[in-house]
């Protein structure tokens, strides 16, 4: 930001006229420049493009944090000029898949170095593609973890006691004595987590301390302390695991091989009254699947984060179904935890700009 | 033969109080049951028949006049753990026990104090509501949460269930702090890494989470007023599973508008149902469940089977293995 300095001793040198000129350039950074101190400080800063502050973005509050490294720009502010911005832009940060990585928008990023990523699921992004151009791909596990095996819990716990619908009769104007459905008992229930990484043990964790009885499914087994550690019992056949529990807890990642891989088979193999809890990813449930069990009684009701897509078409059936408790993907929805994504993010790109070694790097397989 | 079983009164199966089908065949495995409105089509003839009154739900009532038409009462027997709607010293006085069962309410109400917790915490029913609402028409990100791992939990009352409830949150990483009458052994607190608070206005000024899991008595009604909301922080969750009037709702309803906490949530109101024009009710920031603690079908169950266990014990004069008895002090 050196034309800025410069600019502003041409203006007292030329006077107002010849400096307007010069001035116009400048105006696009204005909103970056505001105090001398902070100019020069922001004079090194590298160029992040992000989606946008509010609406469909970032919270106010977690924009500091990308400020302290980065010069920012928002998607709407890039497309004004793609050809004058493109080529200062060093990290892309992506929030809920945006902006997305498609080819048109990398190709206007000559100088992208990361692609980094909030949020630990990266189904949404082409990795090989990516890396395929020189671009690192970056995202955020561990700091995720805890607040979504709370939301797994949460869910877990609110469709099991019928909370939402004990505070919708509560509430209601035309309720005159309280009777809510029974629901059904956590403590000493079986739990079966189908994928067991850091978010599906935070959760075997959570449940042992109701006395839950833990079985896994995973694509590797565990170490012995660590089942020990949360009492649970690892499930080569994920069958077996879908006819003994109570509560069907999906933390997978999604892959072409968890696409899809709870669907009329399994959703019948589980007991009638079950519990399917999912905080992976929509598509990992075939949802016109579900949409039959939950109706014929196949299973008991299904408590979900995630959908596809987000939100769901407003005549979908999952919407209507009293047995369907469903949340707009809040699973990392606290300020703790959404700063922490935030500065991790900001971390990695540091990193990959730095040709440093990068905490969180996604490698293509 | 159903003759020689003893009678039993019993509010009504099915209908707004009464029994599912399956629980009341828990009773009449042992028992004559005789609903409420059949005693009253000729109480001079049934009456005298009766020697066990099971109570659920609060009915039927055990008042004077009710007990004036048996008069071969053994026992009352109410369903739950509380017995703050209970005047203990007239029954005895009658004749009759009085018995709860303690124990068997305590999973499924500390897995219920842990859902309210989370489901506020992390706004779960805001969450559904606007997944489901025909005018979302996209995932908002506004909707935040207040983060439960790794937070401070305030217990008053830190008996089973209050215990129980440190167990789970153990599970939650949270630093668990306690209040209690008497201060409980070492292991127990070690066990769940809690801290005992002699005063309980530290403990309100600690907590994130101020969890009430006290049964009401004289000493707790009122427990908590504008005081001790004052006390707690802003950004504070309070959650009431123990008793509507150990809260003073007036208070907690300023507390709330001001924002002197975050948000409320409540399984006890005092009355049940709340009146339909009861602020509590418009209240943004507040969770309320219809009493619902034991409502699973494996607790139900087990507090049916407990009440037959200490009837049986009262009609054949056995000691009552849940016998309710007073000391003066603890009465309403």
């Amino acid at each position: 930001m050196q034309s800025v300095c410069y600019v502003r001793c041409v203006r007292r040198l030329w006077g107002p006229a010849q400096a307007s000129q010069i001035l116009n350039v400048t105006n696009m950074h204005r909103s970056v420049c505001q105090l001398q101190h902070k100019k020069v400080m922001e004079d090194n800063k590298p160029w992040a493009l992000i989606s946008e502050v509010g609406g469909q973005g970032y919270i106010e509050e977690v924009t500091d944090i990308m400020k302290q490294h980065f010069q920012i720009i928002c998607h709407k502010d890039f497309l004004q000029n793609p050809l004058l911005h493109g080529p200062k832009i060093q990290a892309m940060f992506v929030w809920n898949a945006l902006p997305a990585p498609e080819p048109a928008l990398l190709s206007s990023l000559p100088s992208l170095k990361v692609v980094a990523n909030g949020g630990v699921g990266i189904d949404h992004l082409d990795v090989s593609y990516i890396t395929s151009l020189g671009v690192k791909v970056t995202n955020t596990p561990g700091v995720v973890s805890n607040a979504t095996a709370d939301i797994a819990m949460g869910l877990l716990l609110a469709s099991a006691r019928n909370i939402v619908e004990g505070h919708q009769i509560s509430v209601n104007p035309n309720t005159t004595h309280t009777q809510c459905q029974m629901g059904v008992e956590v403590t000493g229930s079986t739990l079966g987590i189908i994928g067991m990484g850091h978010i599906g043990c935070k959760i075997a964790q959570r449940g042992k301390g109701f006395d839950m009885k833990i079985l896994y499914h995973n694509r590797s087994r565990r170490s012995v302390e660590d089942e020990q550690a949360v009492g649970a019992s690892y499930h080569d056949n994920m069958d077996d695991l879908l006819k003994a529990s109570d509560f069907v807890m999906l933390a997978v990642n999604l892959t072409p091989e968890t696409t899809g891989l709870i669907s009329h088979r399994e959703l019948s193999l589980m007991k009638p009254t079950a519990t399917l809890v999912n905080i992976s990813r929509g598509l990992v449930v075939d949802q016109d699947a579900l949409v039959k069990a939950l109706q014929s009684g196949t299973i008991r009701a299904a408590a979900l984060d995630v959908t596809h897509p987000e939100p769901l078409p407003r005549d979908h059936p999952l919407l209507g179904l009293p047995n369907v408790l469903i949340t707009p993907h809040i699973g990392t929805n606290t300020y703790t935890t959404t700063r922490r994504m935030v500065q991790r993010m900001v971390e990695n790109a540091m990193a990959a700009l730095k040709g440093q070694t990068i905490p969180n790097e996604v490698k293509p397989k | 033969m159903a003759e020689e079983k003893t009678w039993a009164l019993v509010s009504e199966v099915g209908g707004e109080h009464g029994y599912l089908e399956e629980l009341a065949d828990i009773l009449k495995q042992h028992f004559r049951i005789i609903c409420y409105r059949e005693l009253l089509e000729d109480p001079v003839l049934h009456g005298p028949k009766i020697q066990v009154l099971f109570m659920w739900k609060y009915c039927p009532a055990a008042e004077p006049l009710l007990l004036g038409l048996l008069p071969s009462l053994k026992v009352v027997v109410s369903g739950g753990v509380g017995i703050d709607h209970l005047d203990v010293p007239f029954i005895n006085s009658l004749g009759a026990k009085v018995a709860n069962t303690p124990g068997v309410v305590s999973d499924s109400t500390a897995d219920l104090a842990m859902g309210l917790l989370l489901a506020s915490a992390r706004k779960i029913l805001d969450g559904h509501q606007i997944a489901i609402d025909p005018k979302t028409m996209h995932i908002p990100q506004s909707l935040m949460g207040v983060e439960v791992t790794g937070s401070t939990l305030g217990i008053i009352g830190m008996g089973e269930i209050g215990y129980k409830i440190a167990q789970r949150s153990k599970g939650f990483e949270m630093k668990i702090l306690y209040h209690n009458r008497t201060r409980r052994n070492v292991e127990d607190e070690q066990t769940v890494r809690a801290s005992y608070c002699e005063s309980l206005d530290d403990l309100l000024r600690k907590s994130d989470f101020v969890v009430i899991a006290v049964k009401l008595t004289l000493d707790t009604t009122g427990l908590v007023g504008h005081r001790e909301l004052s006390l707690m922080k802003p950004t504070a969750t309070l959650v009431n599973i123990s008793r509507g009037q150990v809260v003073d709702q007036d208070a907690l309803v300023k507390a709330l508008q001001s924002g002197s906490i975050c948000a409320a949530a409540l399984d006890v109101t005092h009355p049940e149902p709340l009146p339909r024009d009861h602020p509590l009710l418009s209240l943004p920031n507040v969770l309320i469940t219809p009493h619902i603690g034991i409502s699973t079908y494996n607790t139900a169950r087990r507090i049916v089977e407990k009440m037959v266990e200490n009837a049986l014990a009262a009609v054949k004069g056995l000691p009552v293995p849940n016998e309710v008895k007073l000391q003066l002090h603890n009465q309403c």
